[in-house]
């Protein structure tokens, strides 16, 4: 950035931010610094999204506070959400950001929990989708059923059955096919790797990963999709995921799939546990006794971030085309990424146990 | 791709991007911030980058890399002050200067080791980014050549420098690797989250150990203890020898093995998965099996400090292969580049599958970014060489406060629980006796660092191949025999058959003196016990884990038996034999006028202080009554030095946003910082 450049910004973000400052009672955050806590290390997807909303907070709460993330991984981020657990409102400077992997071993009842999302007060969350892909030669054999893919041996570089991974797996689980994870892979680049050197022949990755990597496999005939997880409509129905309005839902293929129910037991657990990891992977928290005041600025800043011109541009390519929710939506978003019914529970950690021997206590 | 219709274009353009002055300013703005990140170890790349980031939204995509690539690029080259000066191993990559760069520093020749080392830095970052200018056009199927079974052999390989590193008694080198691999395997599993050697009402295990902390108590702080009971300066006769001129002379004599080793940095750094932590060892074994008189190394020889780091440069161009072609970080430090490319400008840049089509202008830009970050970087290292090395004249009273005062902020870094400086000392106290029996602590070392990749690797192959294997034996020999493997198995057995017959030679802990039995005995059956009591945690797996305590049981047992048969030899040999090396008998140590509990009291003291009052209060006392009552300095004299440092510490801690370790104190009352 040139210095001019530079001005230009800074005069603009100053306007911007006089702009956008409404009158009512909000609490001026200007010379403080707010620490995001990210319980991730520096290199996930934690990092990248709050490093992306980061400079926007700072641009939209009042006062211009800067806005460091801070991060404090460890135990697959229960120690970070242990320790925000702890913490009480000093003058708002506080905020945590939780995931998916924060999420499941909460629901999951994992010893290592001492936190409760029932006491943080949500100030934004927002979602992500992911594909399933197959190699081209079993790929050949979908047809929109995964009938013909039930007597064939899969493997899959999997980060843990009790991860987000939990997803596909209990999908394929779903439609009878065989699929035999192999653990210990650290992010899912490396699971895409294993599927490029032809180790692993079914592959799945989040959004972002899928169109920065995986679609190129596809447009060279090395990949062929085979199913979104869906998304959620405003009715909690799951619906074709709106990035990929051509690619058949998990619903849809099970639907089609000899065998596999989208109602009972497991298409419950499957569809909880989808709706906790995906629709709803990433939230932002302020401790439990923030005053009315601090929390509506936090929802006055995000709502302001989320309502710029330019968001749903510059947002694509880091977060993805998904819902971001803000003000009254986030309750709501919380309630369904933290609830999850005993016999979902019960039939998911049942699973874990007979399938990977898995057990949580 | 055509090299000539379309790479030599793209390199043009990538020129004309680079080649202006305001680009090459903030390069050695990267770079000057990037060597002042450096000095801290285990800190490094991922600490400086963090510090970009919030600076990279919308930034112009050349600038902002030019400032990225300036703080990666010299992160291996600064680091190499810790490592030669002080024999701290400042990040993975520089694990291996330390062998031969630390005893010259003790031998007054730090100006020499450093230059040499800036010399085959520069040198191996050319070669890297050369290398890659034209190897980055095909390697993309090398790359995915390179399978799990492939990458088990590689990190078998590196596992196999341990033969030459295993000292005088091979079975002790063997046994100190293993107890490597077992301390890695501590905490979750990788594949099935069984528990190891850990429980989790004690979180922090779960986790397992951070390298940062290994690498600091099995190297550092023996060292640190040793220098500080003798008393003296780290040049041993506190003045200096040859200068940083004849550095660059000796890497100039071995260009040849800084060509090789280069390469061989390039090449280990390409393929993904592995990273930095082998490659430095395997330029070091290659340089001692190419050597012709090998008596000097462990003890100063110049060539095991120009073939780690001629390779740890290079390595850093070939990890971006895997980072720009694939979108998978080969490094820490990597991954937040990827994270910061995307908020560059608009976005536009994607790291992965499409950089080479989309945007090889900007790809060979950031590889020469890479090499001219490189001669900046170095330029100014060479030239702060000589004045730094007086740092090594100094009394080592006056450096030893500041050395702990760094060592334990980088360790707490690393997990920021106070449980960090707990492991730094009981690391601490391992890597002390291992020095003093002569128990192999580069074995050891390697052990650790390779303890992960082995496990992940072979249970992942194992499973991959028993699954080919049920498609027909042929499909399954033909994954698991690769050329590339059975190549890799070639070379790993002549190192390993060659390696043992120079293990002999080489003396990493000097000529040390045998004496009575029974110290040496103790600390062998203490060693024996930690395998046993490891052996029959892991045993407690249920058997549908396998996968998780296949390893432990396997390499438990094979240390366990490497100290049978040594306790066997013990009970047969009389005194005086090599197996019952023990440095407190005669040399440096045993003369030294402070003794071993006495000088690690003062680092407990700081670690206990700082579990009641939080670290800068403790350090505030420490420094001073250290400096007062140890040094023997004045009380003004004391609060000034100590004064020093805790401003130092705050200036750093401030710039990074990072904290310090809290107290109980912290926990009853609320501070301001830093003392919160």
């Amino acid at each position: 950035m040139t210095i001019s450049k530079f001005t230009t910004a800074a005069v603009a973000a100053i306007v911007a931010a006089g702009i956008s400052t409404p009158a009512s009672a909000e609490v001026d955050f200007s010379g403080k610094t707010i620490e995001w806590i990210i319980p991730f290390s520096e290199t996930g997807g934690s990092a990248k999204w709050a490093n992306f909303f980061g400079p926007l907070l700072s641009e939209a709460m009042p006062g211009n506070p800067t806005v460091v993330v801070k991060f404090m991984p460890g135990a697959g981020s229960t120690k970070g959400a242990n320790w925000f657990q702890e913490q009480k409102h000093e003058d708002g400077t506080t905020m945590f950001g939780s995931s998916g992997s924060t999420q499941f071993p909460y629901l999951l009842n994992d010893p290592r929990v001492r936190y409760e999302y029932k006491d943080w007060i949500p100030v934004m969350a927002s979602g992500t989708g992911g594909v399933a892909y197959l190699n081209p030669e079993d790929g050949a054999n979908f047809d929109g059923s995964a009938n013909a893919l039930q007597d064939i041996d899969f493997i899959y570089g999997s980060q843990g059955a009790t991860r987000l991974d939990l997803v596909p797996l209990l999908a394929w689980e779903m439609l009878g096919m065989n699929v035999e994870p192999v653990f210990g892979i650290k992010g899912r680049g490396d699971g895409r790797l294993m599927f490029e050197r032809g180790e692993a022949n079914i592959d799945y990755q989040t959004t972002s990963g899928y169109l920065g990597g995986s679609l190129d496999l596809v447009a060279e005939g090395k990949a062929v999709p085979m199913m979104s997880w869906g998304a959620l409509d405003a009715d909690g129905n799951i619906v074709r995921d709106p990035t990929f309005p051509d690619m058949p839902s998990f619903k849809e293929v099970c639907e089609a799939t000899d065998g596999c129910e989208t109602s009972g037991d497991a298409w419950d657990a499957w569809k909880a546990f989808f709706v906790a990891g995906f629709p709803v992977q990433k939230l932002a928290f302020l401790p439990g006794d923030t005053p009315q005041d601090v929390v509506d600025t936090y929802s006055a800043a995000f709502e302001a971030v989320v309502g710029r011109a330019d968001f749903a541009e510059i947002s694509a390519a880091r977060v993805g085309k998904y819902d971001v929710f803000t003000g009254s939506g986030t309750a709501d978003a919380l309630a369904t990424a933290t609830s999850v019914s005993d016999s979902a529970k019960t039939f998911v950690i049942d699973w874990l146990k007979e399938a990977y021997g898995v057990e949580l206590n | 791709m055509d090299f000539f219709t379309t790479a030599l274009p793209a390199l043009g353009d990538a020129w004309g991007m680079i080649l202006q002055p305001i680009v090459l300013g903030y390069l050695v703005l990267g770079v000057v911030m990037g060597l002042a990140v450096g000095v801290f170890p285990g800190l490094g790349g991922i600490a400086g980058l963090s510090l970009l980031l919030p600076f990279m939204f919308g930034m112009d995509p050349v600038l902002g890399l030019a400032l990225m690539v300036g703080m990666v690029a010299v992160v291996p080259t600064s680091d190499t002050f810790a490592s030669v000066l002080m024999g701290i191993p400042g990040s993975s990559a520089s694990q291996a200067t330390v062998l031969d760069g630390f005893p010259m520093a003790k031998k007054g020749e730090a100006a020499r080791a450093l230059s040499a080392a800036f010399a085959s830095s520069l040198f191996g970052g050319l070669v890297g980014a050369s290398f890659l200018t034209v190897f980055i056009l095909v390697a993309r199927p090398i790359v995915l050549a390179f399978g799990l079974p492939e990458m088990l052999m590689i990190t078998v390989f590196g596992l196999s420098m341990v033969a030459v590193l295993a000292g005088r008694i091979p079975l002790k080198g063997v046994a100190a690797a293993g107890l490597g691999i077992m301390i890695g395997t501590i905490g979750e599993a990788d594949a099935g989250g069984s528990l190891r050697m850990a429980t989790y009402d004690i979180p922090y295990l779960t986790d397992g150990l951070k390298l940062v902390i290994v690498g600091l108590g099995i190297f550092a702080i023996p060292e640190i203890v040793s220098l500080l009971r003798q008393d003296k300066s780290i040049a041993k006769d506190a003045n200096l020898g040859a200068g940083w001129l004849d550095g660059v002379k000796d890497w100039f004599a071995n260009i040849w093995l800084s060509v090789r080793c280069s390469i061989i940095g390039v090449v280990v750094g390409v393929i993904p998965g592995l990273g930095g932590s082998v490659v430095d060892w395997i330029a070091y074994g290659h340089t001692v099996q190419t050597t012709k008189d090998k008596s000097n190394f462990g003890k100063g020889e110049v060539r095991g400090v120009i073939g780690p780091e001629s390779s740890n440069n290079a390595k850093e161009g070939g990890g971006l292969v895997p980072t720009l072609l694939f979108g998978i970080p080969g490094s820490g430090s990597m991954a937040i580049f990827i994270g910061a490319v995307a908020l560059l400008g608009s976005g536009e840049i994607e790291v992965g599958p499409s950089m080479l089509k989309n945007n090889l202008d900007i790809t060979y830009s950031i590889v020469w970014l890479l090499a001219l970050a490189n001669v900046v970087g170095t330029v100014l290292c060479i030239a702060a060489s000589g004045g730094i090395a007086k740092l090594t004249t100094i009394r080592f009273a006056y450096l030893a406060p500041f050395l702990f005062m760094l060592i334990s902020f980088a360790a707490f870094q690393s997990g920021q629980n106070f449980e960090d400086l707990l492991a730094l000392f009981v690391i601490g106290l391992i890597g002390v006796f291992l020095r003093r029996f002569d128990w192999s602590r580069p074995a050891f070392l390697i052990g650790f660092v390779l303890s992960n990749p082995v496990e992940k690797f072979t249970n992942q192959a194992f499973q991959i191949a028993s699954f080919r294997f049920r498609k027909g034996f042929d499909v399954g020999m033909e994954y698991i025999f690769s050329p590339i493997v059975i190549v890799l198995i070639v070379i790993t057995l002549v190192s390993v058959v060659f390696g043992i017959r120079q293990a002999k030679v080489i003396m990493a802990e000097g000529d040390v003196k045998s004496g009575s039995k029974r110290a040496p005995l103790i600390f062998l059956l203490l060693i024996s016990g930690y395998f046993i009591f490891a052996l029959i945690n892991a045993n407690m797996i249920p058997d549908y884990n396998m996968t998780d305590k296949i390893i432990p049981l396997v390499i438990g047992g094979v240390s366990l038996l490497c100290c049978a048969i040594l306790l066997f030899q013990m009970m047969r040999r009389s005194e005086g034999d090599t197996i019952f090396a023990d440095k407190e008998l005669s040399g440096e140590d045993a003369e030294a006028p402070y003794g071993l509990w006495g000088t690690l009291a003062w680092f407990a003291g700081l670690i206990i202080a700082t579990y009641f009052v939080g670290f800068i209060l403790a350090l505030v006392g420490f420094l001073l009554s250290f400096f007062r009552f140890r040094a023997q300095t004045s009380w003004f004299k004391a609060a000034l030095l100590a004064a020093v440092g805790i401003s130092f510490m705050c200036f750093m801690a401030s710039m990074l946003n990072r904290d310090f370790p809290p107290g109980l104190l912290q926990d009853a009352v609320d501070l301001p910082w830093p003392l919160r």
